[in-house]
Order: C-alpha cells, then structure tokens, then sequence
C-alpha cells in the first residue's frame, strides 16, 4: 500500500512538469499533502498520538488545506496570469523529469542497505530534483515558491524513510517544511505583490555586478 | 566642526536631557557611551537604547560563563562550549559592541519610525542570539535550527530599508538560504541513516566523532555533499555565496558588518564541525578535493567581480568572499593550514567589520555608496580615510597587518603539501585582488570629484571611527603578538584533524 501511495506521488510529479495553469499546481500540491499523510500514518505505525496529531495538522490541515488557500488568495489578490509560463516546453519538461525519476532509480541500485526502502530514497529524491527544476525553468516567482515545495514533499518523504527509529527528526522535518513556507508565503509573496505588480523573475534583476 | 571632546562640560551642556537620562541609567556601558558622545542620543528612544546595552551586557556575560565551563556539556548534552565556540563567541561579543553603537549613530542620522528600528534591533538581537548558539551547538541538528534561525533574523536586516531593491534582496536571501537549509536537512538524514546502519541513533558531535571509523562511507560522502553545500550559503562560497553579496549590500552597514563576519563565521563553524568527522574516515582525501574546488573558484569568481564591482559595499562583500576561500585552502591543505585558518578568520572578521562600520559613514558623505560617486575621503573625514587606508591595508594582508601573517601560513601549507599549481594560480587571483580593491579605494580615498555639491555632504564626527581603530589595531596585534591563551585555545580547536 506504501508503495502504491509512494509510486502515485512520483506520478504526481510528471503531472506537475506538464500543469500548464497555476491553479492545477496548487491542486497537485493538495494532493500530495494527502499522499503524504496516508505514507506517514502507514509507515509510522508505533507512533504517538500527539507525534500522529502533529503530522497530521502538518499534512492535512497544512499541506491541503492552507497553503493551497493561500496561494489561490494570493494569486487572485495580485491579479498573477494563471500560465505557469515555462521558459521551456512541456514536452521537454515531461522528458527532463522522467529522466529525473530514471535516473535517481538508477543510483538507487548502488545503494546495497537492507534497511532503507529504496522506493523511498527515488521519489524522495526525485521530488528534490524535480523541485530544483521547477524553479529552475519557471518564470514566476509564485511558481519557485510551488518548485520549493515539491522539495519540501520530498525532504519530508526522505525524513520518514528515517524516521520510524528516529522521530524527533520527522518533527524537526515538519518544523522546517511550516517555518519555511511561513517565512515564504506568509510575508514575501504577500510582500512582493504590494510593492511589485505582476511578479516574475526579470523584475528581480537590480541587484547585480 | 567635527569632533566632540569626550566628557567636555561645554558638550554636555548643550544637551540638558543627558543629565536626566543618565541618572536612570545603571549600565555602565551607557554612560560610557553617553559621555564619549553626548549629541548620539538625543532623540533616541531611551527602550531601545537600553535593550541593546542590556543584550552586550547578557552577551559578554553568557561568553563569560562558557569560558568558565569549557569543554562542559550544558542543556542534555546539545551545548558545548569548546575551544572553537569559545573563539567565535569572543569574536562575536567584540563586533557586537561597535555594532550596537554605529546602528545608534545610523538611526540618530535617518530618524525612522519607532517600528522600523524597533524591527532592525530586535533582529540584531535575534540574529547575534542565534548566531552564539550555532557556535556553542554540540549537536548536528541543534546546530541547523539556529543557522535557520538566523536566516530570519538577517532578512529582517536586510529589509530594512522596505523599497523594491531591498525587497529583491530579502527574496534572494531568503529563497537561497531556504534552499541550502533543506539542503543541510538532507544531509542530516543521510548521517542519520549511517548511524543507524552502525546501530546508534546518537546526532551530537562527540558521538559523530567517535563513530566515524564506523559509519557507512556512501551515506556520508552524500551527507556531506549536501551539508556542505547547504552551509556555503551562510559561509560565502561557490556554488551558494550569490544570496550574502546582495544582503550584505542592501542591509545598513552595522547590519553589513555582522552578515560578512559572524555569520560567515558560524557558517564555518557548521561545516567544520562536520568535516571534523570525515576526516576520520576514508573520504578525507575527496573531502579536501571537494574544499579546493569550492575554494578555488570562491577566489577566482570573487576576482573576476572585485574587477568589475561598482559598489563599494558589493566590493567588500567580494573580499569576504575572498577570504573564506583562503580560508578553505588552509583548512585543506592541512597541517599548519588549520591553525592559520582558524586565525584567518577571526582576524578577517575584526578587518571586514571595521571597513563596514566606516562604509555606513562615507554614505552618510556622499549619499551613495557607489565608487563612481565617491572621492577625495580624506578631505571630508581625515579619521575615517586613516580607517580606510588602514583597513585596506589590513583586508589584503599586507604587513604590518594580521592577516599577512595567517595568509603566509596558508601558502605555506599549500607549499608544504605539494599543492603548487594551486598555490601559484591563488597568487596570481590575489594580486588582481589587491589591484582591484587598491584602484577602488584610493579612488574612493583621494581622487577629487568633478561634480560633488559640498554642501550637501553630510556630517560625521570623529569619535565614530575610535571603534574602527580599536578592531583594526586588534587585526595587527593578535597576528604579530597573539596571546598564549589565543593560541592555545586555536591549538584546541583543531587538535581532532590529523596532521
């Protein structure tokens, strides 16, 4: 059953290497939030009723549900375009982040440590380099706030493929996943629309040698 | 009229609100302060004023308490104030002081709203608070939530000016140090999951040590990849160091001074920590290659760009850039390298601030930190050009400075373990440096403006660059003549790294 979650969440990443509009990104992020709580809550089976509260307002109540609200706020209040305007196209994002998988799932062979799930190490890492990608190659700075947390999704993924002997680092995972996006979404895209219009990359080109 | 006389009653007098504030005032440090320049204060709000006195007082105390508990564990076992933490943590509380005292100077100049500074030295605190912690950490991941921390508290340095250039650079700071902090996470995760194949769970420092020999060799050449990756963003090197240039340009230069000297240092701190561990293993070799790659390119991209720089402050930032790649070398090459390191450091963080502090007053000059819009310092302000003079002098290491002395150890341990292609490809990125840094300065320094309205410059006393002095006369003191105790605690520090 864990695979299968895990397998759909690689398979949510090539989807968010072709989402061609903003609002279908926030939705694949929600989803991965829920995929994220069903791998916890099976993997993590001795856990603590107050570790398994705290992972699930993390994921449920923040993944799905929060940050895609306020996302959607924040596009709608600055009036963003709702193309994730690429600076490649589709098709080849498609073929870049299917190499991703293939090649993470290769390097995952070299690994020979019965105690890691090795599906876990290729969709974490996959999830971190598509991510890198995302930001890499979209215009939009909202866009490299979504990039980032693909990454986050991934690091969390990673966190519990170590954390069934080690939760405390789950949680501090789960710290940094809200502080992050907090220090992110919470004051800066919200910022960045007041002082700027319409906020993509070029526009943060002043400061340079 | 430039200069107030310390402690003159004409002075004092004119300011017939001193006497008041003084008298409620118990911190000797403030009366100090007051004394040495009455006209600071005058419409400072008296809270503020008194919190970050309070905080120097709390700062030199903690750094007091660790001296006297070294080598104890504190806290579960998550703090320990070593030979390295206690060197930094001196470091620190010395910067602190000026830094405290120029952002005093700075607000009595702009007069903000009681909100913005507020903000500013909340997240000065914060900031120098985080700082003392990532140094005394004893724990991996203890170690990663303050170097978090301090991304928040230098964005709000950094934002501090709240227009559309301050913005860009708050951004870029804060998405990069997301970034490289979620990059250091995973390395955590992947040291984790190598203990936990040699059956210990245990994430602090000593354990990490001890283990070494033990752990599974892939998982830490991952781990380290990424955590010394994630920390080059604080440390100011290749491939992260984009996001500290535009920070340390847009934050005030009090503000400036700390990102380019403690907090480039905690950024060592947490790799070295780290690296201390590898080289216990057989990954010490590919270690070093990986440090001389960052290294080198760290030197030759800040080259390329002290060549071009346009703006004094992004200038300095460079340097900085510079000199944690020197540092690096050092501590890859081994041997006699470690010890000059560590002193290259402490020493670079005396010189770099002290250059920032007077910065903030040639702005306050020119209204622009450009160096095409500067000149002819020494007209305008004859302590603070002797500052200048003084530490450019110092940042390039030649004597009588400190630095000279570190900066020759470092070749030497490059020349000592074989790594002369290096060494003679550094040499020659050094001299450009030091005729970029020297044709801008001396610009900056002597050179008459053709179009500056002198009565618009702005005023700047003398009693402003006594702290300069003091930092830069440190610089050259601790390199000719360290102290037996400096030296032994430098000795301590890296006395884990094999020879």
């Amino acid at each position: 059953m864990i695979n299968v979650l895990l397998i759909t969440f690689a398979a949510s990443l090539l989807y968010i290497s072709i989402a061609n509009r903003l609002f279908t990104f926030i939705r694949i992020l929600a989803f991965q939030g829920i995929i994220l709580f069903g791998v916890s809550f099976l993997e993590l089976n001795e856990i603590s009723p107050l570790n398994l509260i705290f992972i699930l307002l993390e994921t449920i109540v923040f993944k799905t549900v929060a940050v895609p609200m306020f996302m959607n706020y924040v596009i709608k209040k600055n009036h963003i375009t709702r193309e994730t305007e690429p600076y490649l196209p589709y098709f080849l994002s498609l073929v870049i982040v299917t190499l991703i998988i293939i090649g993470t799932f290769l390097i995952s062979n070299v690994i020979e440590d019965p105690r890691l799930n090795k599906v876990y190490f290729v969709v974490a890492l996959s999830a971190l380099f598509t991510g890198l990608y995302i930001i890499m190659t979209r215009k939009k700075l909202i866009t490299h706030v979504m990039g980032f947390l693909v990454i986050e999704n991934g690091v969390f993924i990673l966190s519990l493929a170590v954390g069934g002997e080690m939760p405390m680092l789950v949680n501090t995972g789960i710290l940094l996943d809200l502080f992050v996006s907090v220090l992110l979404l919470g004051i800066f895209v919200n910022r960045i629309g007041d002082v700027l219009q319409d906020v993509d990359v070029d526009q943060l080109q002043n400061l340079k040698d | 009229m430039g200069y107030c006389i310390p402690g003159s009653n004409t002075q004092i007098s004119q300011y017939p609100n001193i006497s008041i504030s003084v008298k409620h005032d118990r911190n000797i440090f403030t009366q100090r302060t007051y004394h040495l320049c009455p006209n600071v204060h005058q419409q400072e709000p008296y809270g503020q004023l008194c919190v970050g006195d309070g905080f120097l007082l709390l700062q030199w105390a903690l750094t007091a308490y660790q001296f006297m508990h070294r080598d104890t564990e504190e806290f579960f076992g998550f703090f320990k104030a070593d030979a390295l933490a206690l060197l930094m943590l001196t470091t620190l509380s010395i910067i602190a002081i000026p830094a405290y005292f120029h952002s005093y100077i700075y607000f009595q100049n702009r007069k903000p709203t009681p909100r913005v500074r507020s903000i500013y030295f909340m997240s000065m605190t914060l900031l120098l608070t985080a700082v003392s912690g990532a140094y005394l950490s004893n724990h991996l991941a203890v170690t990663w939530v303050f170097v978090e921390l301090t991304t928040l508290a230098a964005s709000g340095l950094v934002y501090h000016h709240r227009d559309a250039s301050a913005l860009e650079g708050t951004w870029k700071y804060i998405f990069i140090c997301s970034i490289s902090i979620t990059l250091v996470f995973i390395g955590i995760l992947f040291t984790s999951i190598a203990l936990q194949q040699a059956g210990h769970g245990e994430l602090s420092y000593p354990a990490l040590l001890e283990q070494a020999t033990s752990l599974n060799v892939f998982w830490l050449r991952l781990a380290f990849i990424f955590i010394f990756t994630g920390y080059t963003a604080k440390m100011g090197l290749v491939p992260m160091y984009t996001a500290g240039i535009d920070a340390k340009d847009k934050a005030p230069s009090p503000a400036g001074a700390l990102l380019s000297s403690v907090l480039m240092n905690m950024g060592f701190v947490g790799m070295f920590r780290f690296y201390e561990v590898i080289t216990k293993t057989s990954l010490h070799d590919w270690s070093n290659n990986v440090i001389f790659i960052a290294a080198g390119l760290s030197i030759f991209v800040s080259t390329v760009y002290m060549l071009k720089v346009e703006n004094i402050k992004r200038m300095l930032a460079y340097s900085s850039i510079e000199h944690t790649g020197l540092v690096m070398l050092g501590v890859a090459a081994g041997g006699v390298g470690y010890y000059a390191a560590i002193l290259h450091l402490i020493l670079h963080a005396f010189a770099k601030s002290s250059l920032f502090f007077q910065i903030g007053q040639v702005h306050r000059i020119f209204h622009s930190k450009l160096i095409s819009e500067t000149g002819n310092y020494f007209k305008y302000n004859l302590p603070g050009a002797i500052v200048l003079l003084l530490g450019f002098i110092c940042a390039t290491a030649m004597p009588p400075s400190g630095l000279f002395i570190s900066e020759f150890m470092i070749f030497r341990s490059l020349f000592e373990g074989h790594h002369l292609i290096i060494l003679v490809v550094v040499l020659v990125l050094l001299t450009l440096i030091i005729w970029a840094f020297g044709k801008n300065m001396f610009k900056l320094l002597f050179t008459p403006l053709a179009h500056f309205d002198e009565t618009k410059k702005g005023k700047v006393y003398g009693y402003e660059s006594v702290s300069q002095f003091v930092l830069l006369g440190l610089v050259i003191y601790l390199g000719f003549n360290p102290p037996a105790e400096m030296v032994a605690l430098i000795q301590d520090a890296v006395k884990n790294l094999p020879n």
